[in-house]
Order: C-alpha cells, then structure tokens, then sequence
C-alpha cells in the first residue's frame, strides 16, 4: 500500500509510452495475445490453401466442416456419445477415488493391502491395458468407462489419500481439546483440511479422464468425438478431422475452468495461509 | 510442597478457596534413545508433581523450556496420560478432555478453513447447541475480546494478537471451569503480547474462571498471576510456590510500577538460575 503511495510521489511524470513501442506492448498483454492467434491463423490460413487439403485445412475449411457436421446433427450426436460416458465415469471416479483414498488413510492395513496394486497400476501407463479392459468391457458405454476410470482415478486417490495423512497433529490436538467424537474429528477437521488436496486431484483427474474417453474411443472407434477422428482420419478428411479435436480441447478448458473455480472457492484459505508463509 | 517464603514475595498460607484441581504426585516417565547407546533411557519428565488450585485462581506455571511445565498442563487437560500419583478436577480423575475445561493453544490452533464466527462456535458445534444460539454466544464474546467487526474474517488475514483473541473466545464459549493457556502470548511481539496481557486480565476478572498458564517470562508470571509454580527441569518438578506481591494491581493498576515488581523478578530470577547446572 505504502510502496503505491511512495511511487507516485517520487517517480518522475512520464508521458504514456507511444502506441507500438516495446513498453506500450508489454503495458497490454492482452493485444500481444489477441495479435499473436490473429497472425497465427493468417499464417495458418495463407499456408494452408496452399498445401494439399489431404495434410492440413485452413480455418475457413474447418469452419466449413463444423457448419457441416452440426447441420447434420452429426457433431452432437458425437459430443453427446462421448459426453455420457465421460459423466458416468468421472462420477465414478470422484466418488469412488475419495472414498477408497479416505478408507486407505483411516485404516493402515486396507493402506498395506492396497498399495502395491495402486503403485503398479500407477507405473504402468494405463493405456497399455486398453487392449485388456475392452477385451473385459466391451467396446460400448461400459468400456469408454473402465478406461477413463482406470486412468484417472489415481490422482483423486492419491490426493485424497495424503491430503489426510497430511492434516497437521497441531489440528487434531485441537479437536482432541474440546473433546471431539472420532466422527467429529474426521467431519470437521479431517476432511475440510484434506478438500484442497482433494479439489487438485479432481482437477487432475478431469483432464486423464479426457484423454481417458478419447483414447477409449480410439480403440473402439464406434462412436463419439474419438471415433470421428478416427474415422476422418481414415479417409483424409482433414477439415472435419479439425472439429473434434476444437470441441474436445474446448470441453477440456471449460470443464478444468469449471473444477478450478470450485477449487479456488473452498481453498481460499490455504491460498491465504500460503501468503502469509 | 511448602512454599518458600522470600523477601518481597510474601507468602500467604491462609486457607485456600474450594480446591478445583488436585495434583498429587504426579509422575511422568517418557523413554529416549541416546546417539551412542542402543538402551532406551528413562527420562523423568516431571517427578511428584504436588500442588492444588483453588476455584477461581489465576496460576501461573513458570520454568525455562524442558522443565515439564506443558507437559503438566496437558497431563491435566487430558491430553496425554501420567505414570504415577493422581490428578483430579473438581473432585474427579482427570481420564481424557473434559468439556469444561478448555484449551487456549500456542500457536492459536485456529482452523484455517473456518472465519473468526465459525471458528469460535466449534466447541458449542460439537456439544450439538443449535445454530442461533451459538451464534449469539459467540458474538458476545468477540465483543468482549473486541473482535465483533471480524466475525467473517478468516485467520490468516489477522494478526497473530488478533488470532489469539479468536482463541481465548473459543475457549470461553462453554463457561468452563478451568481454563489452560500453554504460553498464549509467547508467539506475539512484545507490545501486543502486553496488549493482550492486559485485556485478557479484563476479561478474567469479569469471567472469574480458574486459569493455568504456562510462560518462560518472569514479568508475564508476576503481572498476571495469582500463585506462581516456579519449575525446574532434569527432573521436572516445583521448586517453589510463590504469591505474586501484584496481584492486587494488575487490573486497572500499573503492576510493573509497584515497588515489590523488582525485587519479586530478581527473586525469581534467582530461583530460576539456581537450577541450571
């Protein structure tokens, strides 16, 4: 606050840097922005006539193909055969991912009896088991839902996990102090202090769990955004290949957007512990 | 344990008040493991602790820190256990927290998660006192601390002086009995701690609760206490019992102006150093 108010006083009157010079565009970062897409799909646009439609569609293509495919009520359908059991199974996900990382902190020998299969699991890359679970699951719903859990349920595990072992013992004396029920302790202490522990984890989990469905969707090749990638991929339809991947990367930002303003919510008090150090 | 009697720090014997807390040889052992020798070594941390509060005293338990002094104030807040003698509030054996026995902490145990209101209301939270009623509760005592404008703070946006106030009316908001302070102000500057020092002793006089109070500092001991238990450690015990002379100004008074303040701090002082080897 002071330092503001020292500034003023003493630093000399300096006229507005002049519109284009290195400081007016380090003043306003968000014209950079703007004019560095802008040029980017000029580029993209003037390089992308040019070149054989086979390998890369400008922009005005792909727009195109996105009023096409959503015309024909092929883009929904797709978004709404991957959407489904993207929501089952971060559903699944969440809930089952907190409540295996609560009982594995509660209970030391479920922790013991647990853990090797939660450490191998996590050090094979998941996508290797693909193969294996559609062979289980099948190539429907329920399989696009067994691979997006098995990859994006550790983090919530994890976090949850030792986002509770994590709870300072300063925390649990004071809940011991005034003579807390073990419920009382863990329902107001434990977890409240282990939610943005567990908040990260579901952010984490939210972005494997698209690559999740769209990994799923690429092994099966049915149906969803996945499988019309695929599909367009397989007949050199480069525009409308383009369209998925916008709606899936604009899936990824809204839903990450969406779990970080929850985080940011019930986690504002350890932002404010962390500034105070 | 008989008190000594010394030049500026009278002792009074006459009868004390009804006894609230009865400390009977209390004794307590805790296990080391030296560098060098592979035999666990019994230590005794505190040794026939004898001593009794009468209801509605302010003690002040003084020593250097390792002399056993939080160690006794937990063994009689129940949070942790003792190894021989017996210890009793109110006439029962002290087995665990007591509801009416409240704990003001060190480094404040505030939960971070919660405001100033919420935080002060958890120990009526968990006796099951409906919302409204607590709520009232709570806004009287952070007027009575001087808080009433941050009831939607959170603690880290306080200061430390602040935070303590939160703690010490949370740890009135169930009328207790007894109230045990392990070093309240030791994590504060000295002009706040003086601060608080004083508006504590406000309070206190109001309320009328039994206090124990653990400080290193000889002038907190002196200015604020009824009885000082002047510790010693290796072993840990009470090597004196002395009336502080400044009782009968420290509220609304200037005890440090008094002339038994410097003699009564050298006293100490003396007793204190005369333990070190």
């Amino acid at each position: 606050m002071s330092n503001g108010v020292v500034d003023v006083a003493v630093r000399p009157v300096v006229s507005k840097p002049a519109f284009g010079s290195l400081r007016w565009w380090l003043d306003h970062p968000n014209a950079v922005r703007t004019l560095s897409v802008a040029v980017f799909l000029a580029l993209w646009e003037y390089f992308g006539l040019k070149v054989d439609p086979l390998f890369l569609a400008a922009p005005s293509k792909i727009v195109e193909a996105a009023i096409e495919v959503t015309r024909s009520g092929e883009l929904l359908h797709a978004f709404l055969a991957t959407f489904y059991p993207f929501a089952i199974g971060m559903a699944i996900t969440i809930v089952g991912g907190i409540l295996v990382g609560v009982a594995m902190a509660q209970w030391p020998l479920l922790e013991y009896i647990l853990d090797p299969f939660i450490n191998a699991l996590y050090a094979i890359p998941r996508i290797a088991l693909v193969p294996l679970i559609m062979l289980w699951a099948g190539l429907a719903v329920g399989g696009k839902v067994v691979i997006l859990v098995s990859i994006a349920i550790f983090p919530v595990i994890i976090n949850t996990f030792s986002g509770i072992r994590d709870v300072r013992g300063s925390m649990l004396e004071v809940g011991h102090a005034y003579g807390a029920t073990k419920a009382q302790i863990f329902f107001k202490i434990v977890l409240p202090a282990a939610i943005p522990f567990v908040m990260t984890g579901i952010r984490l989990a939210v972005g494997m769990g698209i690559i999740g469905i769209i990994v799923g969707e690429f092994f099966t090749a049915q149906t969803g955004l996945g499988g019309m990638i695929v599909t367009y991929a397989n007949v050199f339809a480069t525009a409308k290949l383009f369209v998925p991947i916008i709606v899936i990367g604009v899936m990824g930002v809204v839903l990450t957007e969406l779990v970080q303003s929850v985080e940011r919510r019930l986690s504002r008090w350890r932002e404010l512990e962390r500034d105070r150090g | 344990m008989t008190a000594v009697a010394t030049e500026g720090v009278p002792v009074r014997a006459a009868a004390r008040r009804q006894s609230i807390l009865e400390i009977d040889r209390v004794t307590k052992f805790y296990t080391s493991r030296d560098a060098g020798s592979a035999e666990p070594k019994r230590i005794t941390a505190l040794s026939s602790i004898t001593a009794s509060v009468g209801r509605g005293e302010f003690i002040a338990l003084l020593g250097p820190s390792g002399c056993g002094k939080t160690t006794l104030l937990r063994i009689a807040a129940g949070l942790t256990g003792w190894d021989e003698g017996s210890i009793a509030i109110a006439g029962a054996r002290v087995n665990g927290p007591r509801k009416d026995a409240c704990m003001v902490f060190q480094h404040f145990g505030l939960l971070p998660w919660r405001t100033v209101l919420s935080n002060v209301v958890f120990p009526l939270e968990l006796d099951g006192v409906p919302a409204q009623s607590r709520r009232e509760q709570a806004m009287d005592l952070l007027k009575l601390v001087g808080l009433e404008k941050y009831t939607e703070h959170f603690p880290h946006e306080l200061s430390g002086g602040m935070q303590q106030r939160v703690g010490i009316a949370r740890a009135l908001m169930r009328k207790p009995l007894l109230l045990f302070m392990d070093e309240p102000f030791g994590a504060l500057d000295a002009q706040t701690r003086e601060r608080l020092q004083e508006d504590f002793l406000k309070i206190w006089s109001t309320i009328g609760t039994t206090v124990l109070f653990v400080t290193h500092s000889i002038d907190e001991a002196l200015v604020m206490s009824d009885r000082i238990f002047v510790f010693t450690p290796s072993p840990g015990r009470i090597k004196a019992i002395v009336e502080s002379p400044l009782a009968g100004e420290r509220i609304g008074g200037d005890p440090r102006a008094h002339p038994a303040y410097g003699p009564s701090r050298h006293e100490l002082r003396g007793m204190l150093s005369g333990s070190e080897p």
